[in-house]
């Protein structure tokens, strides 16, 4: 079983020995028995799907007119890399990210010290955290839409009365570009802090609570050993958890596609991929700009695996 | 190792099954006299005895005797997500698409396509007798008769009288213009129910605009890419632009124009406090008592505004055709249940259970219609100066070009028209995202 549990460093090592033992090399083999069907469908899933997204985006090719397709090589490329759109696209789905995954980071170790603190309603108070993230997405975004439009939404009426009058009762949260953002932004917070929590969670109860109460003895206040202590030995964990929600943020979508569709300046990379393959059916522009957002995803997770040294195996 | 065989055996043999499974699941083996009716939500719902769509594929599967049945599967909400979900299943062959209510601006992209079954010669006249003349327009692409038109929509104003008595303006007895709609609500201060969310229905809007001011947002119908012509960059255009930014800049397009939709404008003239005008199709009439209004008797209709003192007014054009699916498996069967959808029974059943209007120009003497629709000769006349939205295959990219820019409406300028104009060009050739 040594295969399955070798780190990348005992790896890299194996790499400089000359020769495998007869048993090494037996386990290796058992090793691609048992993995190779799971990494033949693995293939076929992702990576067919990937590299033809990659072939159809040196097209121009428009779903509804296949006759005419037509090999541009990179011209969909260097359109994208040209118009302010994608920039902007680019721009408020950075924004989205930075934002959502600070404050669900904050709020989330708030609520996995609770969590993790609180003895009497354990179970309860686990469930009750875990609710918003069971909500589907599309569900908790037409929601927040409807609480928060002027029609049917109560939000206003409750800012103008919570403000004596001064909030207007008739403001269009989609109107413009930052109050939608920011609705966007509580609903995407509020749908996957548990997410979040429950990753530190798992974080907090590794921590070993000797050496917590070491600290409480030796005089350390709780911000000293919040600092000292607890975040130190965590960090594998909030890196991952940080990383899963960063990838996830960066695809948003459902929020943005119930909320604005786009309007006022709010587009997301996936929602303008969506646009040119589903809506427009330009497959080769939209496989283009999926390809892009793919590059920039794996170089989000390269970033946080090679540079924050993130071991997503290992816990500490 | 033997033993270490078995069990991968078994898991091949159960992806196999699964596969196989999968596979037939897809297969389906359908009755080939079972024909689907791909239909837009209306005010039947898929109810069978709702007045709607629904009631007349039930009815018309019992009228055929046998020889088919028709189930229907509803479309989402809005027009662009309905061509979307039927653009993909078409793009797809999918054999299952036997007859769906096409949304009349995305017909020429269906028929040049190839995704329409070719209408039968000699049903080309059943088709097209009676029917107003915008309808059969709306279901033609270079020069054939490709769909069935079913109904024919146009939109009305729709107006308190006490309102537009206590301003002095005379809405039934002649054309009102939008300017001195904009300047009773101003001064009455009460509000215009428009549409100009980023979505088909500011298109619609639009359009109806320059058209009404005599301009066209395409010059010449139906043409290859490289011969488009467009007519945005011209004095109507910039006359439609100077109205959306004027009913944005008075306040009174409500409190989120920039996001309403005919639902919203239809909630904002429900409110008794601040309705005075609203432009919309005539389900509203069916609406009001359903939502519980209480002030029907103090509502007024007339012909849409006219977009300047001389030309006259272009309402919009919208409404409903009847498609049969290319990959239909019996294109001749699917048509014969259209003629039955589309009879004269049925489009006064559809009139009266779902308030929206019928293409045929004899179901507005009904009595039964008169008698629901005060309005009937008024609806009539309004399809007869009814404008379609431009006829191209490429009118999707065109209207949601139209949307990003002309959004939001008080962010529209002159400019805004020719600044359109330009990215439609950018967007078709391929030089811009969308």
């Amino acid at each position: 079983m040594s295969t399955v549990t070798d780190t990348p460093q005992t790896r890299r090592r194996d790499q400089h020995r000359p020769k495998l033992s007869d048993r090494a090399r037996a386990e290796r083999k058992l090793g691609w028995k048992l993995a190779g069907p799971a990494f033949v469908i693995m293939l076929a899933v992702t990576a067919y799907p990937i590299l033809q997204a990659v072939w159809l985006s040196f097209f121009r090719y428009r779903l509804t007119d296949p006759d005419a397709r037509e090999f541009i090589f990179l011209s969909n490329y260097s359109v994208i890399f040209t118009d302010s759109l994608f920039y902007q696209a680019l721009w408020n789905t950075v924004f989205i990210t930075v934002v959502t995954v600070a404050v669900e980071l904050v709020l989330g170790f708030a609520i996995a010290m609770l969590m993790h603190r609180i003895v009497l309603p354990r179970r309860t108070l686990r469930t009750i955290v875990l609710i918003p993230y069971s909500i589907i997405t599309v569900v908790s975004a037409f929601a927040w839409l409807y609480s928060f439009r002027t029609d049917t939404g109560y939000v206003n009426g409750w800012l103008n009365t919570l403000t004596f009058g001064a909030w207007d009762a008739t403001f269009d949260w989609f109107g413009s570009w930052l109050p939608a953002m920011g609705v966007i932004m509580i609903s995407e917070i509020w749908k996957t802090t548990p997410f979040m929590s429950l990753l530190l969670l798992a974080g907090l109860a590794q921590i070993d609570s000797a050496m917590e109460e070491a600290a409480k003895v030796d005089g350390a206040t709780f911000w000293q050993r919040l600092f000292r202590v607890i975040l130190p030995n965590m960090k594998a964990a909030i890196m991952v958890a940080v990383l899963f929600r960063t990838l996830d943020a960066f695809r948003i979508f459902d929020n943005v596609f119930v909320m604005t569709r786009g309007a006022n300046n709010t587009e997301t990379l996936s929602t303008l991929a969506y646009k040119q393959t589903i809506d427009r059916v330009e497959i080769g522009m939209g496989s283009a700009l999926s390809v892009v957002l793919f590059l920039l995803v794996f170089a989000i997770a390269l970033i946080f695996i090679r540079g924050f040294k993130v071991d997503l195996a290992g816990s500490k | 190792m033997s033993r270490h065989r078995s069990p991968s055996r078994v898991a091949v043999a159960l992806c196999a099954a699964t596969v196989l499974v999968g596979l037939t699941a897809c297969g389906g083996g359908e009755d080939s006299t079972h024909l689907t009716w791909y239909i837009n939500p209306d005010g039947g719902g898929s109810n069978p005895e709702g007045g709607g769509q629904a009631q007349i594929a039930a009815q018309c599967t019992e009228q055929a005797g046998g020889a088919y049945s028709i189930e229907v599967q509803l479309l989402p909400n809005s027009a662009s997500d309905q061509r979307q979900q039927l653009l993909r299943r078409l793009a797809g062959s999918d054999a299952s698409v036997d007859l769906m209510s096409l949304d009349p601006p995305f017909i020429p992209e269906f028929a040049q396509a190839g995704f329409l079954a070719p209408v039968p010669e000699d049903m080309v006249e059943t088709f097209t007798e009676d029917r107003v003349e915008s309808s059969v327009t709306a279901s033609t692409w270079n020069e054939e008769l490709v769909a069935v038109p079913f109904w024919a929509n146009t939109q009305l104003l729709w107006y308190r009288k006490s309102v537009a008595e206590a301003a002095g303006l005379d809405v039934e007895g002649g054309n009102v213009t939008w300017q001195q709609l904009v300047e009773a609500a101003e001064a009455q201060d009460v509000t215009i129910g428009v549409q100009a969310n980023r979505y088909e229905g500011y298109t619609v809007w639009i359009n109806a605009l320059i058209a009404g001011a005599g301009g066209e947002i395409l010059v010449n119908p139906g043409p290859d890419l490289d011969d488009i012509e467009l007519g945005l960059d011209s004095e109507a255009g910039r006359a439609a632009a100077d109205i959306v930014r004027s009913v944005a800049d008075a306040g009174v397009g409500g409190p989120s124009m920039g996001t309403a939709d005919e639902t919203v404008a239809l909630n904002l003239f429900q409110d008794p406090d601040t309705s005075g005008f609203l432009v919309n199709w005539p389900y509203v009439w069916a609406a009001f008592p359903a939502n519980g209004v209480e002030f029907i008797d103090d509502i007024g209709w007339a012909m849409y505004p006219a977009t300047s003192d001389e030309g006259d007014p272009a309402p919009p054009y919208g409404g409903i055709s009847i498609g049969v699916g290319a990959f239909t498996e019996d294109p001749d069967l699917a048509y014969q249940a259209a003629e039955c959808i589309t009879n004269h029974e049925h489009q006064v059943l559809y009139m009266t259970g779902t308030g929206n209007p019928a293409s045929r120009a004899a179901v507005f003497d009904e009595a039964e219609v008169v008698e629901q629709f005060p309005m009937a000769d008024v609806i009539r006349d309004s399809l007869e100066q009814a404008v379609p939205r431009p006829q191209t295959q490429f009118y999707g990219d065109l209207s949601t070009a139209i949307q990003r820019v002309w959004s939001p409406p008080d962010g529209v300028t002159e400019d805004t028209p020719a600044e359109s104009a330009t990215l439609i060009m950018q967007v078709l050739r391929g030089e811009a995202l969308l």
